[in-house]
């Protein structure tokens, strides 16, 4: 792998929908680069955020379409892979994890086999191998019985044991790059706290580069290196985590302005008055 | 408080589900215009004591007053019209082909009560929301709007007491402050009683006086949003909860403890 560029760079991302009635613009010219660390992408509901993830693993399904000038990942264009080059990416180069593990899990099948089969279809093991492998990524997330949880049907876990397991599974191939879509955002704090610690570990330990979207601006201040603030399919700030409070943006700053927070009582708190130029194109 | 005196007096309350004992044994007690929270992980069983106040189970025991009336499992029009819940979906709790209008009808139907026309109107009014919005129908409105809409139904048979169950925990959080100002707003003005069930520790801190917190079914502590605002809660699992709540932090998360 080449030190010196970036895991990642995307340049004039789009995604769109034609629908029946109108063209849908979900993401709009985005561009960012990726190196080894955690990257937060931040908005809210119809920001594009998710929309942008997908678009990384060509997972947008049609009529959505995917346009971008670039988007390089570790010296390989992902515009002009073909479909069968991509399935081998996707799993062992890029995973993904995604918000509630209640559906992104197989219910008929234990949790164990569905690590042990996504192992399998990106490396050469046989079913011991596989199963080892398994067991060693629950420990690796921390699961305390990980031969139970092995055994186990997604229905019998609790919802952070699902997520880990979720995890365990796409870091089996020891991906390069992770990007995790509301990871926590069903879970307790807790548990939550649980769940990015290991993440946490990955990108330090194993130079993995994490693409973290979520709602929760505090969230992805604490935990990501940098964060990019998307608004109406376009990213309006880019900053780095530690200073989000000194967001420039009067978006971030009036999302900032609208939590309310534990330390600081506020009688009525600030609704976000939307500006129309916030959406308009980059002059 | 004394239980007498109470607006909503909860004693000795136990769920059960077969063998899963939900809620064992909590006991709190509102006073008329209070806010109260109920904060707690899922499981803790916060939803739960809220439900069985509402009349939504029949498999409790214990004792729970409203307004001073033992009431029993069972509920009569008289305890419906006293005490509503507003829910945590809004994309959930309104029938998808209702519209707004039938949707606020309903209750004024059920309860006999004259003047549907103008008190629908009112009540929309009081939540902001324009008499434009009576006769759409659920997908038609924005996850704020029908939030919005089932406060006005709630509102609509002029309760005193209030049962929100996580109401803007599916909303964003532009939308949650629009949220939270509206049901501040209408307890301030009507002297309405909250008790408010939330996993969010600074949505409590921002609408209620006074909270318990709860884990494994039972309350864990009872504190003042002041203790809350000032980190200084007495039991572990209340700070541990705090510090999490707080963003991620490497230590915190390398010392967490399993509190049964």
């Amino acid at each position: 792998m080449n030190a010196g560029a970036p895991l990642l760079t995307v340049e004039d991302l789009r995604v769109e929908f034609q629908t029946r009635t109108q063209l849908v613009r979900a993401v709009r010219g985005v561009s960012f680069s990726l190196g080894r660390e955690k990257l937060g992408i931040v908005g809210e509901s119809g920001s594009g955020k998710s929309q942008t993830g997908r678009a990384i693993l060509r997972l947008v399904a049609p009529p959505g379409r995917v346009t971008a000038k670039k988007l390089e990942f570790d010296g390989i264009d992902l515009m002009a892979t073909g479909e069968a080059q991509m399935r081998d990416i996707r799993g062992k180069r890029i995973a993904m994890v995604l918000q509630d593990p209640k559906f992104s899990l197989n219910p008929v099948m234990t949790v164990g086999k569905q690590i042990a089969e996504a192992y399998r279809a990106h490396a050469s093991a046989d079913r011991a191998a596989a199963k080892q492998r398994a067991l060693d990524m629950l420990r690796a997330v921390k699961m305390r019985e990980p031969e139970r949880v092995y055994a186990a049907y997604p229905h019998e876990l609790s919802g952070g044991m699902g997520q880990r397991a979720m995890i365990a599974m796409m870091l089996a191939t020891e991906p390069d790059l992770l990007i995790a879509d509301e990871p926590t955002s069903a879970l307790d704090v807790t548990v939550q706290l649980q769940v990015l610690a290991i993440l946490d570990d990955l990108v330090s330990q194993r130079g993995m580069g994490l693409i973290f979207i979520s709602h929760d601006l505090n969230l992805v201040a604490s935990f990501c290196d940098r964060v990019l603030v998307m608004y109406a399919g376009r990213v309006v700030e880019s900053l780095r985590a530690s200073e989000l409070g000194q967001a420039k943006h009067s978006y971030t700053q009036g999302l900032l302005a609208a939590l309310p927070r534990i330390d600081k009582p506020v009688k009525e708190l600030v609704v976000l008055k939307r500006d129309p130029a916030w959406a308009g194109e980059r002059p | 408080m004394s239980a007498d005196a109470a607006m909503l007096a909860v004693e000795d309350l136990h769920v059960r589900f077969g063998d899963v004992h939900a809620v064992r044994g909590v006991s709190f007690a509102v006073g008329g215009g209070e806010s109260f929270g109920i904060v707690g992980e899922s499981g803790s069983g916060k939803t739960t004591v809220l439900r069985a106040v509402a009349g939504l189970y029949d498999e409790w025991t214990g004792t729970i007053r409203v307004a001073g009336r033992v009431v029993g499992k069972s509920r009569d029009r008289a305890f419906r019209k006293l005490a509503q819940m507003v829910f945590q979906d809004p994309y959930g709790s309104l029938h998808p082909r209702h519209t707004v209008d039938r949707v606020l009808a309903e209750p004024l139907a059920i309860h006999g009560q004259g003047d549907a026309e103008a008190r629908i109107e009112a009540s929309l009014q009081a939540v902001g929301l324009g008499p434009e919005f009576r006769f759409r129908y659920p997908h038609q409105l924005s996850g704020g709007q029908r939030q919005r809409v089932a406060i006005a139904r709630a509102l609509i048979l002029e309760p005193r007491v209030m049962l929100l169950d996580e109401p803007t925990s599916s909303l964003d959080v532009s939308v949650q402050a629009e949220i939270l100002n509206l049901l501040s707003r209408l307890r301030a003005e009507r002297g309405l009683t909250y008790i408010l069930v939330t996993h969010n520790l600074a949505v409590v801190a921002h609408l209620c006086g006074r909270l318990v917190v709860m884990n494994q079914g039972r309350i864990v502590e009872a504190m003042t949003v002041e203790q809350l605002r000032a980190r200084a809660p007495r039991e572990a699992y209340t700070r541990q909860l705090l510090r999490a709540s707080m963003g991620y932090d490497r230590e915190a998360a390398r010392g967490l403890e399993t509190f049964d």
